[in-house]
């Protein structure tokens, strides 16, 4: 064979693939993960890294903030040319409140846990969607503190059980149903081990202008992987149920397919992207907020797990319009304009007369 | 050495046939949530408005209407302002205390008194002018709603006769306090006029307390410390105020927002150079103080006890991670929820080392009007200049009352945003960034701001173990290095904060060392020991910490050095013996705790008797 058959046409040698700004996908990487291996998380970073390089995004506009946990950690496994700050455990949403308003041009990604989002950091939590700080928040959601050793978080399902085989006997809390509550405009639920899935959603919530939560179950193989337990990979694989095929067209690309408006939903995003949604078994209209607390709702009593875009609403103020902060970076704003003059500074002085 | 050291005016003023002249010290007893407040600000300012100096503090309860409230004034034409606890004037409106009222007035002080407050009045050693308040007010404002808050006015119309205030600078008191409100003025106005003119018919003037013009107010201001350092946060450049409301530091963010919006406004588009988040919790203000100052804003929070002690974990990650940070710890009476409007300096320590680990704070202690301006603005470059928190310790005494002063200076401080390398420096620097390296030996690294548009610029920020280029880390060398650095940081500080002031008296050997808002008492109480018994004293006043070589300097050059502070636990004495173990024993304390200001025979008293065991009396 070799010496009879012709030669066949040599491939081209294979550029490496970069993405619409001429980077590599390795921009888009970070340190070694040292997470357990098989770990949930990982599964979401890479999601991440293929969001971000997809979407040609500048690494340098990108702030990575992050609270404290196994979750937290991550945040230096991507984008490894991007600013990262791992503060204190729960107080990653004020932080990301707080860089908000330092450099409104930065492109905010937090990661967090259930522990640091919905217990210490509840409060918080809250109140940064409530203000509608700009910012792509993942809860990588494995319903326990797998950094302490597996005791039971705030978004364990009742009856769920530790590795010992203590029940949890408290209900969860819906970081979904919060979040769609306190007035988010892009709230998703989706599973780590359904990268198309985490991905898209990654990429519609950077089209975002506010606050984006994406509650990504990601199990724990270490400590909530057990039978038993409702957020193991067994059981996020057998009860996962998507409201719709997800796919994503990003501004910059054209729409090649005309798509069927009874087989599948079109979200038009604010800078032109399209999130496209191919209805399956469900007929579920993510912009009607009733009918998305009615799923979740749902969810909860019967112990349904739904994933896909559970709620969106183009409408978005994020919080640098609602305090009409200047438009460029405050950071960087030069003294000049940060003083005001000698004439204001008497005007002030005369009224203590 | 006599114990008797007392103020020079009381032994004399009891049989003095003359007036004493622009010297009174009068206190309004009221109840909260009634308009008292601005009738108090009418009286004193009307009595600024003649030229007599003159300083105001209210002692409010926690409360929004029906509790007790009263106001000192106190007018000297030297210009000795601190409180002084002893009334010479009492106004009694308040039924809830019109008996502990009148009880406290030592014989010979005068009571104006509201006539239905009659049946609680037992001494006959008073000089005692009582008035139908109730029922001029009737006469005064046709108005039967708005009596309650005007019936107030009226004691300033009657004070006015009693004491020689000018009509003319009440009226321009009245209109000052209700400028834009045309209707109020004109209620107050005639209230005011009718006060005075009853009292004219009615009441023979008093001969003991007369106020008489002078020019030692020309030029001056009556301004609060919150409101001071307010300006200081719009003219230092703040960008972004995040704070939960507690008192007494609400007024100063209030006071940001006012300026702010009104001065801090982008000519062209009309839109804010800062930005103004009232947090849902303290843990949260200091959160996004962190959050902005990490990624490059001047960010402040103003707070009290309460709140620093919710923003403990994140205070030691700005000092750890070398984010600029600035607290306005405006200190109110504690330890728990304390005495919410009365004042103390009991945060000093805490402040000093909030966090957990080995922590440590640059703290500015400011102690007149100008100095809550200037050191927040001072605190805005130096936390960006050193990269870590800074406090600026006031207190509710400074901030929330009124205080005379001159013009605060325009401001002269550049605005500094320390080492943050450009794209062009990194550039030159080649790839070779290290976040916490010290090149500089100053203890402080070079940082870059996050969408600095550089490939060479990022690095990763953690509150835990972390080499000089920022990569995490457990190893034992790599953090004492950089804890070792972090303490030579603290050495650079100790030459950018504040220098002490000292002040001299030949042949002095007590030194007195105090802060913040204990500087007019301690004034007036070297005034008077020198004065009445020819013990000299100097004054080291510290207005920042870590201290210096200079307080070193002063506690060796005196036989014994008399910290004065306003807590029980003398907490800067005992951070002095921390810093100077081997001059511990010439460090002795001066404390005053009860919440209410610290006045100058306290600290007399307390000096004496320590002299006397100290074998010096």
């Amino acid at each position: 064979m070799t010496t009879t058959a012709p030669a066949p046409a040599r491939p081209a040698p294979r550029e490496p693939e970069v993405n619409r700004i001429g980077l590599g996908r390795d921009y888009y990487k970070g340190l070694e993960s040292t997470l357990c291996p098989g770990c949930g998380h990982d599964s979401i970073t890479k999601s991440i890294i293929d969001a971000f390089f997809d979407m040609g995004v500048e690494p340098h506009v990108v702030a990575k903030l992050s609270g404290i946990g196994c979750s937290s950690k991550t945040n230096a496994y991507f984008l490894g040319q991007s600013h990262g700050f791992n503060a204190v455990h729960g107080r990653m949403a004020a932080i990301a409140t707080g860089v908000s308003v330092a450099n409104r041009k930065l492109l905010n990604i937090g990661v967090s846990g259930d522990g640091d989002t919905v217990s210490i950091g509840l409060g918080n939590f809250l109140h940064m969607v409530r203000r509608n700080v700009p910012l792509l928040y993942i809860i990588e959601n494995n319903g326990c503190y797998g950094l302490t050793k597996g005791q039971f978080s705030a978004t364990a399902d009742k009856g769920s059980t530790l590795k010992t085989g203590v029940p949890n006997e408290m209900p969860p809390i819906d970081c979904c149903a919060l979040a769609i509550q306190m007035g988010c405009g892009y709230v998703a639920r989706s599973f780590s081990g359904d990268f198309k899935q985490v991905k898209a959603l990654i990429e519609g919530a950077l089209a975002h202008p506010g606050t984006s939560i994406l509650d990504i179950v990601s199990p724990c193989i270490t400590f909530n992987n057990h039978e038993g337990s409702t957020k193991s990979y067994r059981y996020a694989k057998t009860h996962e149920d998507p409201l719709h095929e997800i796919g994503f067209i990003p501004f910059f690309e054209p729409i090649r397919v005309e798509y069927d408006p009874g087989e599948v939903r079109v979200i038009d995003l604010p800078d032109g992207s399209r999130i496209t949604l191919k209805k399956l078994s469900h007929d579920y209209d993510p912009t009607n907020r009733t009918q998305a607390l009615e799923l979740l709702h749902k969810a909860e009593k019967e112990m349904l797990f739904y994933t896909g875009l559970i709620y969106y609403e183009r409408e978005s103020r994020p919080m640098p319009d609602q305090v009409n902060l200047i438009d460029e970076p405050l950071a960087t704003l030069p003294a000049e304009r940060l003083r005001p003059s000698n004439a204001d500074f008497a005007e002030i002085m005369e009224t203590f007369q | 050495m006599s114990l008797a050291v007392t103020a020079p005016e009381r032994e004399p003023r009891a049989k003095a046939p003359q007036p004493i002249l622009n010297d009174v010290v009068i206190k309004v007893a009221t109840v909260n949530g009634s308009g008292s407040q601005s009738a108090n600000l009418i009286l004193m300012r009307s009595i600024f408005y003649m030229g007599v100096p003159v300083s105001g503090k209210n002692m409010f309860p926690s409360n929004i209407a029906g509790l007790p409230t009263w106001f000192t004034i106190r007018a000297n034409q030297e210009g000795w302002l601190a409180r002084r606890p002893d009334t010479d004037i009492m106004i009694a409106m308040n039924a809830q205390t019109a008996a502990e009222d009148i009880a406290e007035l030592r014989p010979g002080a005068i009571l104006l008194l509201n006539e239905s407050l009659k049946g609680f009045l037992q001494r006959e050693d008073l000089t005692t002018y009582v008035v139908p308040f109730d029922e001029m007010v009737k006469e005064a404002c046709s108005e039967g709603r708005l009596r309650k808050m005007v019936v107030n006015i009226l004691y300033v119309g009657v004070m006015a006769h009693l004491l020689g205030i000018e009509m003319t600078c009440v009226e321009k008191a009245i209109q000052r306090q209700f400028r834009g409100k045309a209707k109020a003025a004109e209620l107050n106005l005639s209230a005011a006029r009718y006060g005075f003119e009853w009292a004219q018919n009615h009441l023979k003037k008093q001969e003991r307390f007369r106020l008489e013009p002078s020019r030692a107010t020309e030029g001056k201001l009556i301004i609060e410390g919150n409101q001071a350092a307010a300006i200081g946060a719009v003219f230092g450049g703040a960008m972004l105020c995040a704070w939960y409301p507690i008192t007494p530091s609400s007024s100063l963010c209030e006071a940001f927002i006012d300026y702010a919006r009104r001065y801090r406004h982008d000519a062209q588009t009309g839109q804010a150079t800062y930005a103004v988040v009232q947090a849902e919790d303290e843990l949260a203000s200091m959160a996004l103080v962190v959050g902005a100052g990490w990624a490059g804003a001047r960010a402040f929070t103003a707070t009290a006890g309460p709140g620093i002690s919710l923003m403990a974990e994140l205070a030691g990650l700005a000092y750890f991670a070398e984010i600029p940070a600035v607290i306005i710890d405006v200190q109110r009476m504690g330890p728990s929820t304390g005495l919410p409007t009365r004042t103390s300096q009991g945060d000093m320590l805490k402040a000093y080392h909030l966090s957990h680990g080995d922590c440590r704070h640059v703290l500015l202690i400011p102690a007149s009007m100008s100095e809550c301006y200037e050191f927040t603005m001072a605190a805005l470059n130096l936390a960006e200049r050193l990269q870590t928190l800074v406090f600026v310790m006031t207190d509710l005494d400074l901030g929330m009352n009124s205080w005379m002063c001159d013009p605060l200076p325009e401001p002269s401080i550049p605005i500094e945003r320390g080492k943050v390398l450009s794209v062009e420096a990194l550039e030159r620097l080649g790839g070779r960034f290290m976040r916490y390296k010290d090149v500089d030996g100053d203890g402080i690294a070079w940082r870059t701001l996050p969408g600095t548009a550089h490939p060479g610029a990022a690095y990763f920020t953690r509150g835990t173990g972390h080499t000089e280029a920022a990569t995490y880390s457990e190893k034992n060398t790599d953090w004492k290095e950089n804890m070792d650095r972090l303490a030579r940081k603290f050495e650079t500080a100790r030459q950018l904060v504040p220098p002490p002031i000292i002040e001299t008296e030949p042949g002095a050997e007590i030194g007195l060392l105090a802060f913040g808002s204990t500087d007019g008492a301690l004034r007036e109480a070297r005034h008077l020991l020198e004065s009445l018994q020819g013990l000299p004293t100097d004054y080291l006043r510290l207005r920042g910490l870590p201290v210096n070589e200079a307080v070193r300097g002063f506690i060796e050059r005196h036989r014994v050095t008399y910290v004065v502070e306003q807590n029980r636990d003398g907490q800067v004495a005992a951070l002095l013996h921390d810093e100077f173990p081997d001059l511990a024993d010439r460090i002795q304390s001066i404390l005053h705790y009860d919440g209410l200001p610290i006045y100058a025979q306290t600290i007399i008293d307390q000096l004496l008797i320590q002299e006397k065991e100290n074998g010096r009396s």
